[in-house]
Protein backbone atom coordinates (compact mmCIF):
# COMPACT_ATOMS: atom_id res chain seq x y z
CA UNK A 1 0.00 0.00 0.00
CA UNK A 2 1.53 3.27 -1.27
CA UNK A 3 0.27 5.49 1.31
CA UNK A 4 1.35 3.62 4.19
CA UNK A 5 4.58 3.49 2.74
CA UNK A 6 4.19 7.04 2.52
CA UNK A 7 3.73 7.72 6.06
CA UNK A 8 6.50 5.61 6.87
CA UNK A 9 8.35 7.62 4.63
CA UNK A 10 7.61 10.80 5.75
CA UNK A 11 7.88 9.56 9.22
CA UNK A 12 11.67 9.22 8.83
CA UNK A 13 12.05 12.26 7.12
CA UNK A 14 10.57 13.81 10.31
CA UNK A 15 11.94 12.11 12.60
CA UNK A 16 15.79 12.48 11.32
CA UNK A 17 15.44 16.45 9.94
CA UNK A 18 16.64 18.32 13.17
CA UNK A 19 16.90 22.49 13.02
CA UNK A 20 14.26 23.31 10.81
CA UNK A 21 12.82 23.20 7.43
CA UNK A 22 16.18 23.22 4.83
CA UNK A 23 17.28 20.23 7.32
CA UNK A 24 14.63 18.20 5.47
CA UNK A 25 16.23 18.68 2.41
CA UNK A 26 19.38 16.43 2.61
CA UNK A 27 16.77 13.45 3.74
CA UNK A 28 14.37 14.54 0.22
CA UNK A 29 16.97 14.24 -2.22
CA UNK A 30 17.71 11.30 -0.51
CA UNK A 31 14.10 9.87 -0.63
CA UNK A 32 13.71 10.55 -3.85
CA UNK A 33 16.57 8.56 -5.04
CA UNK A 34 15.46 5.61 -2.95
CA UNK A 35 11.88 5.48 -3.98
CA UNK A 36 11.72 7.17 -7.38
CA UNK A 37 8.96 8.79 -6.41
CA UNK A 38 10.71 12.45 -7.77
CA UNK A 39 13.99 13.45 -8.83
CA UNK A 40 15.96 16.56 -8.30
CA UNK A 41 14.29 18.94 -10.84
CA UNK A 42 11.12 18.48 -8.69
CA UNK A 43 12.85 19.19 -5.12
CA UNK A 44 14.02 22.54 -6.86
CA UNK A 45 9.96 23.16 -8.06
CA UNK A 46 9.05 22.12 -4.69
CA UNK A 47 11.50 24.81 -3.02
CA UNK A 48 10.25 27.47 -5.75
CA UNK A 49 6.33 26.90 -4.69
CA UNK A 50 7.17 26.51 -0.64
CA UNK A 51 9.25 29.17 -0.75
CA UNK A 52 5.80 31.06 -2.48
CA UNK A 53 3.12 30.23 -0.45
CA UNK A 54 2.64 30.92 3.57
CA UNK A 55 3.77 27.78 5.81
CA UNK A 56 6.60 26.03 7.56
CA UNK A 57 8.97 24.82 4.29
CA UNK A 58 9.28 21.28 5.52
CA UNK A 59 5.37 21.24 5.48
CA UNK A 60 5.40 22.73 2.36
CA UNK A 61 7.38 19.96 0.83
CA UNK A 62 5.87 16.89 2.31
CA UNK A 63 1.93 18.47 0.92
CA UNK A 64 4.01 19.16 -2.69
CA UNK A 65 5.62 15.33 -2.72
CA UNK A 66 2.13 13.60 -1.22
CA UNK A 67 -0.01 15.39 -3.98
CA UNK A 68 2.62 14.28 -6.31
CA UNK A 69 2.38 10.63 -5.50
CA UNK A 70 -1.01 10.26 -4.86
CA UNK A 71 -2.43 11.85 -8.13
CA UNK A 72 -1.08 9.30 -10.14
CA UNK A 73 -3.95 7.44 -9.54
CA UNK A 74 -6.42 10.49 -9.61
CA UNK A 75 -6.57 14.07 -7.99
CA UNK A 76 -8.44 13.26 -4.84
CA UNK A 77 -5.89 10.86 -4.19
CA UNK A 78 -3.34 13.41 -4.55
CA UNK A 79 -4.69 15.26 -1.60
CA UNK A 80 -5.00 12.15 0.43
CA UNK A 81 -1.57 12.23 -0.46
CA UNK A 82 -0.65 15.40 0.94
CA UNK A 83 -2.87 14.64 4.10
CA UNK A 84 -0.76 11.51 4.92
CA UNK A 85 2.81 13.02 3.80
CA UNK A 86 2.03 15.83 6.28
CA UNK A 87 0.91 13.80 8.68
CA UNK A 88 3.93 11.26 8.54
CA UNK A 89 6.39 14.26 8.98
CA UNK A 90 4.69 16.12 11.83
CA UNK A 91 3.85 13.10 14.02
CA UNK A 92 7.92 12.23 15.66
CA UNK A 93 7.15 15.95 16.21
CA UNK A 94 4.62 15.82 18.63
CA UNK A 95 5.64 12.78 20.60
CA UNK A 96 8.76 14.29 20.89
CA UNK A 97 7.70 17.43 21.76
CA UNK A 98 5.05 16.09 24.13
CA UNK A 99 7.82 13.96 26.04
CA UNK A 100 10.41 16.87 26.65
CA UNK A 101 7.77 19.21 27.80
CA UNK A 102 6.51 16.46 30.11
CA UNK A 103 10.63 16.68 31.50
CA UNK A 104 10.54 19.96 31.44
CA UNK A 105 7.20 20.05 33.97
CA UNK A 106 8.92 18.27 36.32
CA UNK A 107 12.55 19.90 35.89
CA UNK A 108 11.19 23.65 35.73
CA UNK A 109 12.40 24.47 39.23
CA UNK A 110 16.03 22.86 38.74
CA UNK A 111 18.70 25.96 38.46
CA UNK A 112 20.87 23.63 36.16
CA UNK A 113 17.77 23.81 33.57
CA UNK A 114 17.31 27.98 34.31
CA UNK A 115 21.11 28.04 33.63
CA UNK A 116 21.34 26.06 30.41
CA UNK A 117 18.12 28.29 29.30
CA UNK A 118 19.94 31.29 30.50
CA UNK A 119 22.44 30.60 27.42
CA UNK A 120 19.93 28.85 24.76
CA UNK A 121 17.71 32.13 24.53
CA UNK A 122 20.84 34.19 23.56
CA UNK A 123 21.46 31.51 20.97
CA UNK A 124 17.83 31.49 19.94
CA UNK A 125 18.17 35.21 19.22
CA UNK A 126 21.60 35.10 17.99
CA UNK A 127 20.04 31.84 14.90
CA UNK A 128 16.97 33.82 14.42
CA UNK A 129 18.91 37.04 13.69
CA UNK A 130 21.35 35.15 11.18
CA UNK A 131 17.72 33.75 9.55
CA UNK A 132 16.74 37.36 9.28
CA UNK A 133 19.84 38.19 7.74
CA UNK A 134 19.13 35.51 5.47
CA UNK A 135 15.94 36.92 4.11
CA UNK A 136 17.46 40.65 4.31
CA UNK A 137 19.97 39.52 1.93
CA UNK A 138 17.36 37.81 -1.05
CA UNK A 139 15.26 40.49 -0.18
CA UNK A 140 17.86 43.39 -0.90
CA UNK A 141 20.40 42.57 -2.78
CA UNK A 142 20.13 40.66 -6.53
CA UNK A 143 23.61 38.79 -6.65
CA UNK A 144 22.48 38.16 -10.45
CA UNK A 145 22.23 42.11 -11.41
CA UNK A 146 25.50 42.52 -10.26
CA UNK A 147 26.88 39.64 -12.81
CA UNK A 148 24.88 41.19 -15.44
CA UNK A 149 25.52 44.74 -15.16
CA UNK A 150 28.74 44.42 -13.05
CA UNK A 151 27.58 47.56 -11.16
CA UNK A 152 27.26 47.32 -7.49
CA UNK A 153 24.55 50.03 -7.49
CA UNK A 154 22.20 48.04 -9.63
CA UNK A 155 21.98 44.75 -7.40
CA UNK A 156 20.97 46.83 -4.39
CA UNK A 157 17.39 46.99 -4.42
CA UNK A 158 16.60 50.28 -2.95
CA UNK A 159 12.85 50.18 -3.03
CA UNK A 160 12.54 47.29 -0.90
CA UNK A 161 15.12 48.45 1.28
CA UNK A 162 12.23 52.31 1.84
CA UNK A 163 9.56 49.45 1.65
CA UNK A 164 10.85 47.39 4.74
CA UNK A 165 12.29 50.50 6.96
CA UNK A 166 8.49 52.16 6.81
CA UNK A 167 7.02 48.86 7.69
CA UNK A 168 9.71 49.01 10.14
CA UNK A 169 9.15 52.52 11.45
CA UNK A 170 4.90 51.67 11.37
CA UNK A 171 5.19 48.33 13.49
CA UNK A 172 7.18 50.17 15.87
CA UNK A 173 4.46 53.38 15.90
CA UNK A 174 1.73 51.17 15.64
CA UNK A 175 1.95 48.88 17.86
CA UNK A 176 -1.63 47.54 17.81
CA UNK A 177 -1.82 46.59 14.37
CA UNK A 178 -1.46 42.77 13.34
CA UNK A 179 1.58 41.71 11.68
CA UNK A 180 -0.97 40.04 8.80
CA UNK A 181 -1.99 43.71 7.97
CA UNK A 182 1.18 44.51 6.96
CA UNK A 183 2.20 41.46 5.00
CA UNK A 184 -1.07 42.02 3.14
CA UNK A 185 -0.41 45.18 2.62
CA UNK A 186 3.58 44.66 1.45
CA UNK A 187 2.40 41.83 -1.16
CA UNK A 188 -0.21 44.57 -2.48
CA UNK A 189 2.67 47.41 -2.70
CA UNK A 190 4.66 44.67 -4.66
CA UNK A 191 2.40 44.34 -6.97
CA UNK A 192 1.90 47.80 -7.90
CA UNK A 193 4.98 48.72 -7.93
CA UNK A 194 6.16 45.83 -9.60
CA UNK A 195 9.31 45.39 -7.16
CA UNK B 1 -14.06 22.25 24.27
CA UNK B 2 -13.73 25.34 23.19
CA UNK B 3 -10.42 26.01 23.86
CA UNK B 4 -9.18 23.07 21.63
CA UNK B 5 -10.71 24.78 18.72
CA UNK B 6 -9.85 28.30 19.18
CA UNK B 7 -6.35 26.60 19.56
CA UNK B 8 -6.44 25.59 16.03
CA UNK B 9 -7.96 28.68 14.69
CA UNK B 10 -4.75 30.81 15.82
CA UNK B 11 -2.55 28.60 14.79
CA UNK B 12 -4.35 27.85 11.40
CA UNK B 13 -3.97 31.81 11.41
CA UNK B 14 -0.36 32.27 12.29
CA UNK B 15 0.71 29.20 9.60
CA UNK B 16 -1.58 30.99 7.11
CA UNK B 17 0.68 33.91 7.25
CA UNK B 18 4.40 32.49 8.02
CA UNK B 19 6.15 32.98 5.23
CA UNK B 20 9.62 31.84 4.99
CA UNK B 21 9.94 29.45 7.51
CA UNK B 22 9.55 28.68 11.46
CA UNK B 23 11.52 31.61 11.89
CA UNK B 24 9.02 34.19 10.10
CA UNK B 25 6.61 33.17 12.48
CA UNK B 26 7.91 34.61 15.46
CA UNK B 27 6.13 38.63 14.86
CA UNK B 28 2.90 36.48 14.81
CA UNK B 29 3.41 33.94 17.71
CA UNK B 30 4.17 37.09 19.76
CA UNK B 31 1.33 39.25 18.44
CA UNK B 32 -1.44 35.85 19.45
CA UNK B 33 0.39 34.14 21.75
CA UNK B 34 2.39 36.37 24.11
CA UNK B 35 0.48 39.30 23.70
CA UNK B 36 -3.18 38.52 23.08
CA UNK B 37 -3.89 35.25 24.76
CA UNK B 38 -0.90 35.45 27.39
CA UNK B 39 -0.34 31.64 26.44
CA UNK B 40 3.28 31.80 26.89
CA UNK B 41 5.76 34.71 28.29
CA UNK B 42 8.43 35.95 25.80
CA UNK B 43 11.06 34.00 27.71
CA UNK B 44 9.21 30.61 26.59
CA UNK B 45 9.26 31.61 23.45
CA UNK B 46 13.07 31.46 23.11
CA UNK B 47 13.10 28.49 25.04
CA UNK B 48 10.97 26.59 22.83
CA UNK B 49 12.37 27.99 19.94
CA UNK B 50 16.23 26.72 21.60
CA UNK B 51 14.31 23.58 21.69
CA UNK B 52 12.83 23.18 18.61
CA UNK B 53 16.22 23.69 16.80
CA UNK B 54 17.42 20.77 18.17
CA UNK B 55 14.82 18.37 18.42
CA UNK B 56 13.22 16.50 15.01
CA UNK B 57 10.95 18.43 12.82
CA UNK B 58 10.17 21.57 12.00
CA UNK B 59 10.29 24.13 14.33
CA UNK B 60 6.94 25.76 13.61
CA UNK B 61 5.13 22.61 14.26
CA UNK B 62 7.62 21.80 17.58
CA UNK B 63 6.71 25.09 19.21
CA UNK B 64 3.06 24.81 17.76
CA UNK B 65 3.04 21.14 19.68
CA UNK B 66 4.96 23.18 22.65
CA UNK B 67 2.06 25.61 23.54
CA UNK B 68 -0.96 23.18 22.63
CA UNK B 69 0.21 21.01 25.09
CA UNK B 70 0.91 24.03 27.67
CA UNK B 71 -2.44 25.02 27.47
CA UNK B 72 -4.42 21.83 27.05
CA UNK B 73 -2.21 18.51 27.47
CA UNK B 74 -1.84 16.16 24.65
CA UNK B 75 -5.42 17.28 22.43
CA UNK B 76 -4.24 20.46 22.49
CA UNK B 77 -0.44 19.90 21.23
CA UNK B 78 -1.89 18.13 18.84
CA UNK B 79 -5.26 20.41 18.06
CA UNK B 80 -2.20 23.62 17.59
CA UNK B 81 0.13 21.36 15.61
CA UNK B 82 -2.65 20.49 12.96
CA UNK B 83 -3.75 24.65 12.81
CA UNK B 84 -0.48 25.10 12.06
CA UNK B 85 -0.11 23.02 9.51
CA UNK B 86 -3.31 23.03 7.62
CA UNK B 87 -3.33 26.08 5.54
CA UNK B 88 -0.25 24.85 3.78
CA UNK B 89 -2.01 21.26 3.08
CA UNK B 90 -4.89 23.47 1.50
CA UNK B 91 -2.65 26.15 -0.53
CA UNK B 92 -0.15 23.22 -1.57
CA UNK B 93 -2.17 21.00 -2.12
CA UNK B 94 -4.61 23.23 -4.45
CA UNK B 95 -1.43 25.03 -6.06
CA UNK B 96 0.13 21.47 -7.04
CA UNK B 97 -3.43 20.33 -8.25
CA UNK B 98 -4.70 23.31 -10.87
CA UNK B 99 -2.16 26.05 -11.73
CA UNK B 100 1.13 24.79 -13.12
CA UNK B 101 4.28 26.64 -12.68
CA UNK B 102 2.20 29.02 -10.01
CA UNK B 103 6.17 30.13 -8.89
CA UNK B 104 6.66 31.92 -12.20
CA UNK B 105 3.65 33.80 -12.03
CA UNK B 106 5.14 37.57 -12.28
CA UNK B 107 2.20 38.87 -9.94
CA UNK B 108 3.43 36.00 -7.52
CA UNK B 109 6.80 37.39 -7.66
CA UNK B 110 5.98 40.91 -7.40
CA UNK B 111 3.83 40.16 -4.40
CA UNK B 112 6.81 37.83 -2.86
CA UNK B 113 9.37 40.83 -3.14
CA UNK B 114 7.19 43.25 -1.19
CA UNK B 115 6.13 40.01 1.08
CA UNK B 116 10.13 39.47 2.03
CA UNK B 117 10.86 43.31 2.82
CA UNK B 118 7.88 43.16 5.62
CA UNK B 119 8.99 40.09 6.92
CA UNK B 120 12.83 41.73 7.48
CA UNK B 121 10.83 44.57 9.02
CA UNK B 122 8.78 42.27 11.41
CA UNK B 123 11.41 39.92 12.64
CA UNK B 124 13.65 42.82 13.42
CA UNK B 125 11.00 44.26 15.59
CA UNK B 126 10.60 40.85 16.88
CA UNK B 127 13.87 40.30 17.49
CA UNK B 128 14.35 43.35 19.37
CA UNK B 129 10.98 42.87 21.54
CA UNK B 130 12.63 39.42 22.36
CA UNK B 131 16.32 40.50 22.88
CA UNK B 132 15.69 42.80 25.78
CA UNK B 133 14.26 39.94 27.34
CA UNK B 134 16.37 37.50 26.48
CA UNK B 135 20.36 39.37 26.09
CA UNK B 136 20.41 40.17 30.12
CA UNK B 137 24.36 40.74 30.45
CA UNK B 138 27.52 41.02 28.82
CA UNK B 139 27.82 37.11 28.37
CA UNK B 140 24.50 36.96 26.71
CA UNK B 141 24.95 39.20 24.45
CA UNK B 142 28.79 37.99 23.20
CA UNK B 143 26.75 34.08 22.75
CA UNK B 144 24.10 36.10 20.81
CA UNK B 145 26.81 37.78 18.76
CA UNK B 146 28.91 34.89 17.97
CA UNK B 147 25.93 32.70 17.35
CA UNK B 148 24.54 34.98 14.81
CA UNK B 149 27.64 36.10 12.96
CA UNK B 150 28.73 32.08 12.73
CA UNK B 151 25.12 31.12 11.66
CA UNK B 152 25.23 33.25 9.26
CA UNK B 153 28.45 33.34 7.43
CA UNK B 154 28.71 29.55 7.82
CA UNK B 155 27.28 26.31 7.62
CA UNK B 156 27.12 25.12 10.89
CA UNK B 157 24.60 23.04 12.21
CA UNK B 158 22.36 25.04 14.25
CA UNK B 159 22.05 21.91 16.82
CA UNK B 160 25.54 22.85 17.68
CA UNK B 161 25.08 26.54 18.77
CA UNK B 162 21.70 25.38 20.97
CA UNK B 163 24.01 22.84 22.83
CA UNK B 164 27.41 25.34 23.06
CA UNK B 165 25.17 27.99 24.30
CA UNK B 166 23.13 25.68 26.65
CA UNK B 167 26.79 24.60 27.97
CA UNK B 168 28.08 27.99 28.02
CA UNK B 169 25.05 29.22 30.52
CA UNK B 170 25.28 26.38 32.88
CA UNK B 171 29.43 26.83 33.08
CA UNK B 172 29.10 30.63 33.42
CA UNK B 173 25.78 30.55 36.27
CA UNK B 174 27.77 27.86 38.02
CA UNK B 175 30.94 30.10 38.09
CA UNK B 176 29.38 33.12 39.38
CA UNK B 177 27.15 30.82 41.49
CA UNK B 178 30.94 30.11 43.22
CA UNK B 179 32.00 33.62 42.77
CA UNK B 180 29.31 34.19 45.50
CA UNK B 181 29.77 31.58 47.75
CA UNK B 182 33.48 32.42 48.00
CA UNK B 183 33.08 35.93 48.40
CA UNK B 184 30.30 34.32 51.21
CA UNK B 185 33.04 32.67 53.19
CA UNK B 186 35.66 35.39 52.90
Amino acid sequence: MIFLELFARFFLVGLFSVGGGLATLPFLTDLGETTGWFGSADISNMIAISESTPGPLGINMATYVGFQIGDHMGTAFGFLGSLIATLGLITPSIIVIIIISKVLVRFRDSKYVEFAFYGLRAASVGLITAACLGVAKTAFYHAEALTQTGSIFMAVDYRSIILSALIFICVTKFKKIHPIVFIVAAAAVGIIFKL
Amino acid sequence: MKILLKLFLIFARIGGFTFGGGYAMLPMLQKEVVEKYGWATQEELMDYYAIGQCTPGVIAVNTATFIGYKIKGIPGAIMATLGVVSPSLVIVSVIAAFISNFQDLQVVQHAFAGIRAAVVALIISAVIKIGKKSLVDIFTVIIFLAVAGLSFFTDISPILFVVAAGVCGLVINLAKLRKVKDGGEK
